[in-house]
Parts: structure tokens; C-alpha cells; sequence
């Protein structure tokens, strides 16, 4: 029954467009995402349960930025990326699956098949600047509004758009 | 069910999707600058809806939209008028199902008039606004900063129950959008899907155009059938979709109850169902296999229960499959509100027995007395212990017909398989209520601690 040039894909009105978030334990990084331009979340100190590293890569330029919940830069993220930025890379990948995270940031790893480690060797062969520290005030909303999400009650008032996102076996 | 009638020719169909298809190919590259290929689209889609009452409007609307210089109200037309067309393919293939299926056709009655000025109009407006931006970038032209546009919009709608309806579609197209940016490199558009979601979006922007309110109240017993799921990135909704018999003898209703609730996207799977779970008795019924007795329960015209764990309790165990061969071929359907017409929305409840079921390229696919019926095995929810291999092996199933992109499909709620002689049924749904499952526990346990450390890290970074 089709009708013109476009593919099944592109004719159907519940497309796959992204593989739902695979689950991961949030200890370590409990926030991370694909916005605004940037690879950006919320990374836990390794040695003070206290402290929180707020941390972002910018796509394209690489620019980054890492400093604590106190606005103190991070001594690690001097001229090259830190341990928490690399953590963010890490857990992204396991999330969204390292091809959507190569291709978010504009990073062609050299050998064609991205992971976390090649697209952090990518970014970092290019001797990325370090970012306007401004950034963190932005990731710290963004990790404020994904919270909100667990603030908001059900409702039973039906969705009838929520027929358009059918659930997929696919994972990213 | 005559599945032969669903591989006849519906008359018009074809037409009617190829004028929505060349006007879903004008969004692609948006209508800021529009060239004459796209000039052309809005005029034949004009054309297409010259017969009715939106003729005059939409002809003005693709005037504008021909010459680069579509206002708001434009593209609002634009969009009532591919949602016209669309509508009209839902009634055709409705029509066909109900052949099909050979269950009573249900009454067309009017819904309840829409309210007039409607709360939030100002971020309806605001709404509107990014949209039509959207239009005119097409969606090779989008980048992060366009999209990002969308976002302060629907936090400020998600805390408003009325508005949720609206958030919730903005924000998993969205994400959508966004985790495509730049639309320049993208390898292929969704043409059909964002073209559909876009002009669904606008047309909410109308207030007044979301009337879900209930219409009435309904008294007797409800015997579920299954448990259909939906998800986005930070949403998800169940809706149990099962039979209806009124305490005052009256002919029995297919209706449906759904629950839904914004969620982080890091919590997925068979944590979703912790989610629902406390403001909808109902699952917990569907995992026990019980039906539920209900009392002044409020239902839209539509069909959907608005669920209210006050007006109902637990009732007698009822098997779904019981309930497909006894009740469902007398059960009459709700019609769909005339606005909300399109194909996506067909999910019609159906029993199939007697079918081989066998795998092309990949695909399963039930034969039914010669008639293929595809399978739509991507849509059963990993949350839950029905998998492609038990349908694979099944000789029963309950499940609702879909279509989409061209064809009829199955979506299968529960399946009954034959284990050393004895009928098994495996339900998508058995985990709703929860579950003794070893891989159910352990995803439901994982969804706990994501949620306690989100709080708990909130908490480091909130306290200063």
C-alpha cells in the first residue's frame, strides 16, 4: 500500500528514532546527557561523599569544564580532561550507547568503531581549550529539572499521544 | 475474524497518504525559503481538503506558506487540515476492522462541547510559537539551540495536571529532536512520525482542543484483557485495555484504563511499573487475574476509564482469555473524538486462534487461514515475561490489531502456549502488580536505587 519514494521506516508514524537508555548504576555519575550542545552531567567524588563535580565536553571544540558543588574548579581538569570527565564519557556511552554519543559530539574515531575509551583518545588528540566555566550553572538546572521528574504525580487523565512511543526490545 | 478483508484495498486510501506524504516532504526541509516542489505540497494538500469546511482557511494558509510568509494560524491550518486527511484514513481502516472482526459497530454519538478559555494559554501560546519555528527550519535545519527552545515550555507544563497531556508529547519529540541535532547530518529523517507529532502538537496548542474530561460515570464489572505499554525517554503510560459488562444489564463495552507518569530517563524497564503501581489498583488486579467491580467510575466519551482506586474493588478471578472467547465478539468499541482521529490510534482488542505462526527476513507473522497477519514482536514491553519465542510457539493470542506505515499489524498482549500437553498463557502485563520473577526483582530493585541515589546526590547539592 505505499504510495510514493519513502521507505517503511520513514512512512511510519511510530518510527524508532533512539533506543531507550539502558539501565546503569547512578553511584558514581548520577547524572548524564546529551543537551544544549554538550556531553554534560553531575559526577560523585571518589573520595568525599560530600562533594559533587559538576562537568560538561562541548561537541565539536571538545571545550571543557569540571569544578565541585561549591564552585571550586577541579584541580584535574587543568590542561586536559579529568578523571570526572572521563567518568562522564564513560557512563554516557553505557547509556546511549557510544555510536549516538560519538555522533553528538562530532568525534570520528580514527579506527571506525567508537567506544568510550576511543572517543575520549579522539577528543583529547585534539587538545581541546578549557571551556567558560559558566557551564556548570547550566548542567546544575538541567540536573534540577531531570530531578523534578520524580517529583510529579501520576495521573489516570488519559495520553492518547503517548500512542506514538510505542516501548522497543531494542537497547541503545 | 475475516482476516481476508484486511488485505483488500481500502478505496482512497492511497490518496489521501500520498497528499499527506508530499506535505510531510515540504517539513523536511521546512518552509522558511520554500522551492516549488514545496510550494506544490501545500497547494495539493490545500486541494485535498477543497470539499470541506476547512477549504477556505487552508487555502489561505498554503497561499502564505507557498510564498515564505506563513503566520501561526497558517500553520495551524496546515496542520487541521493533514490531521482531516489522516482522520479520514482512521475511519476508513476502522470501518474495515469492524467488518473484520464482525463485532457490533458502536453508536456514533457527539462528544461533550469543549470548554471555552482554557488554563495556561499563555504557554499554549508559547508553545505554538517553537513549533512554528520549527516548520520554517525543517527539520534538516535543526540544531541545539532551536530545539532547546521547547524546554523551559514544558517544565513549566508538566507540574499542571491539565496541561500534562501536551508536556508530555512536547517533551519525547523533543528529545527526539534534540538527540538528532544537526538535522544537516542526519543519515534519514522520520518524515511520516515527526511530521505526525508536529502537527498533533500544534493543533493542542488550540485551547480548548484536548477534551478528555470524563462524560459520564459507569457502574459494573470490568474484565481485563491486557496491558498495553508506551514510553519515552522521561514518560511512560500502561493502559489496561479490557471488557466492560454494566450492572444494569446493558450491552458490554470495550473500554480502557490507563495510568501514566513522568519519570527520569535513567529509570526504565520493569522499574517503570513501581511508578504506576500506587495510583492504579486495576494492575495489581491484571497481575492476579482478577476483574474488578466498579462503582460510579468516571469515563470519558472515548472510552477511557479516568481511574479513581475509591470507585472500585477487587472482584472475582477472571482470565483474559476466558473473557476474549466469551465476551469480546459482543463487546462494541467507543469511537475515537473526531479530533483525535488518526491511524496510529487504532488498537483494537482481538482473539486469534488456529494460526501457524512462522518468521520471514526477520519478521514474525501469523497465517490465518491463508491471510498473513504481521506481529509486531518490538512492541511487547521488556518489563514484563511474554517474549517474540512464547508468541513464536503460541497457538492463541489476545492482542490488539494495529497499522501503520501501510499495513495491518498485531501487537500481542498474552499468548497461550502448549508446555508437555497442558495450556500455559503468558500476559505482557503479569509484572504490573509486581512480580516473583528473579529478572523482574532484580530490574525493580535497580529502579529503587536509581531513584535513592538521585535523591540522596540532590540532597549534597541542594544543601549549600
Amino acid at each position: 500500500m505505499g504510495v510514493g519514494a519513502l521507505s517503511v521506516w520513514e512512512q511510519s508514524s511510530t518510527a524508532r528514532v533512539m533506543a531507550p537508555a539502558r539501565p546503569r548504576k547512578l553511584a558514581k555519575v548520577p547524572f548524564v546527557e546529551l543537551a544544549d550542545g554538550r556531553l554534560q552531567g553531575v559526577v560523585s567524588s571518589g573520595s568525599d561523599i560530600g562533594r559533587v563535580y559538576v562537568s560538561s565536553v562541548a561537541a565539536r571544540t571538545y571545550a571543557f569544564a569540571c569544578s565541585t558543588n561549591n564552585n571550586r574548579p577541579c584541580g584535574g581538569a587543568r590542561g586536559m580532561f579529568c578523571k570526572h570527565i572521563q567518568a562522564l564519557v564513560g557512563e554516557a556511552v553505557l547509556q546511549y550507547g557510544a555510536e549516538r554519543v560519538a555522533r553528538y559530539l562530532a568525534v570520528e574515531p580514527p579506527d571506525g568503531e567508537p567506544d568510550a575509551q576511543s572517543v575520549t583518545a579522539a577528543m583529547a588528540a585534539t587538545r581541546p581549550e578549557k571551556g567558560d566555566s559558566s557551564a556548570a550553572a547550566q548542567v546544575f538546572s538541567r540536573f534540577l529539572r531531570h530531578l523534578a521528574y520524580l517529583e510529579l504525580a501520576p495521573v489516570t487523565a488519559p495520553l492518547p499521544e503517548m500512542q506514538w512511543f510505542p516501548p522497543t526490545r531494542a537497547v541503545a | 475474524m475475516r482476516a481476508d478483508l484486511l488485505s483488500d484495498p481500502v478505496e482512497g486510501l492511497d490518496e489521501a497518504l500520498a497528499a499527506v506524504e508530499t506535505f510531510d516532504q515540504a517539513l523536511v526541509s521546512g518552509l522558511l525559503r520554500p522551492g516549488a516542489a514545496q510550494a506544490a505540497a501545500v497547494a495539493g494538500l490545500a486541494e485535498s481538503v477543497a470539499g470541506t469546511p476547512l477549504a477556505v482557511r487552508v487555502a489561505e494558509a498554503a497561499e502564505r506558506a507557498a510564498a515564505g510568509a506563513a503566520g501561526e494560524d497558517h500553520f495551524v491550518a496546515l496542520a487541521a487540515a493533514r490531521g482531516a486527511l489522516l482522520g479520514s484514513v482512521h475511519d476508513a481502516l476502522t470501518l474495515r476492522i469492524d467488518e473484520a472482526v464482525g463485532r457490533p459497530a458502536p453508536e456514533e454519538k457527539p462528544g461533550p462541547a469543549t470548554a471555552g478559555p482554557e488554563h495556561g494559554t499563555n504557554l499554549l501560546a508559547a508553545a505554538r510559537t517553537w513549533l512554528c519555528d520549527l516548520a520554517r527550519s525543517g527539520w534538516r535545519g535543526i540544531d541545539h539551540e532551536l530545539v532547546a527552545g521547547a524546554a523551559p515550555v514544558v517544565s513549566a507544563m508538566l507540574p499542571e495536571p491539565v496541561l500534562r497531556r501536551r508536556a508530555t508529547l512536547l517533551d519525547g519529540f523533543a528529545a527526539e529532536l534534540a538527540a538528532s541535532c544537526p538535522g544537516a547530518t542526519l543519515e534519514r529523517v522520520p518524515v511520516r512520525r515527526w511530521a505526525d507529532l508536529w502537527s498533533r502538537a500544534l493543533l493542542l496548542t488550540v485551547p480548548g482542543s484536548a477534551g478528555e474530561r470524563p462524560d459520564g460515570s459507569v457502574t459494573g464489572r470490568l474484565l481485563p484483557l491486557g496491558v498495553d505499554v508506551q514510553e519515552h525517554a522521561t514518560a511512560v503510560q500502561a493502559q489496561v485495555h479490557a471488557v466492560f459488562e454494566p450492572a444494569d444489564g446493558g450491552a458490554p463495552r470495550l473500554v480502557r484504563a490507563g495510568v501514566s507518569a513522568p519519570k527520569p530517563d535513567t529509570v526504565v524497564g520493569a522499574g517503570l511499573w513501581q511508578l504506576l503501581r500506587p495510583r492504579m489498583s486495576l494492575l495489581g488486579a491484571v497481575s492476579e487475574g482478577r476483574s474488578m467491580e466498579l462503582a460510579d467510575m468516571p469515563v470519558t466519551a472515548e472510552g477511557d476509564l479516568v481511574w479513581d482506586d475509591e470507585r472500585a474493588r477487587a472482584g472475582e478471578p477472571a482470565d483474559p482469555f476466558a473473557t476474549a472467547r466469551v465476551r469480546l465478539s459482543a463487546a462494541a468499541a467507543f469511537r475515537v473524538a473526531p479530533l483525535d482521529r488518526h491511524p496510529v490510534r487504532i488498537a483494537v482488542p482481538v482473539l486469534l486462534e488456529g494460526y501457524a505462526a512462522h518468521s520471514e527476513e526477520g519478521r514474525l507473522a501469523f497465517d490465518l487461514a491463508g491471510q498473513r497477519l504481521a506481529v509486531d514482536t518490538d512492541r511487547i514491553p521488556a518489563a514484563g515475561p511474554l517474549t517474540p519465542e512464547a508468541v513464536a510457539a503460541s497457538h492463541s493470542c489476545v492482542g490488539l490489531l494495529r497499522w501503520d506505515a501501510g499495513e495491518f499489524l498485531l501487537q500481542p498482549l498474552a499468548v497461550e502456549t502448549t508446555v508437555r500437553k497442558k495450556t500455559v498463557a503468558v500476559h505482557a502485563g503479569a509484572w504490573a502488580g509486581g512480580t516473583s520473577d528473579k529478572a523482574g526483582l532484580r530490574a525493580e530493585k535497580a529502579a529503587t536505587d536509581a531513584v535513592a541515589v538521585l535523591r540522596e546526590r540532590a540532597g549534597r547539592l541542594l544543601r549549600k
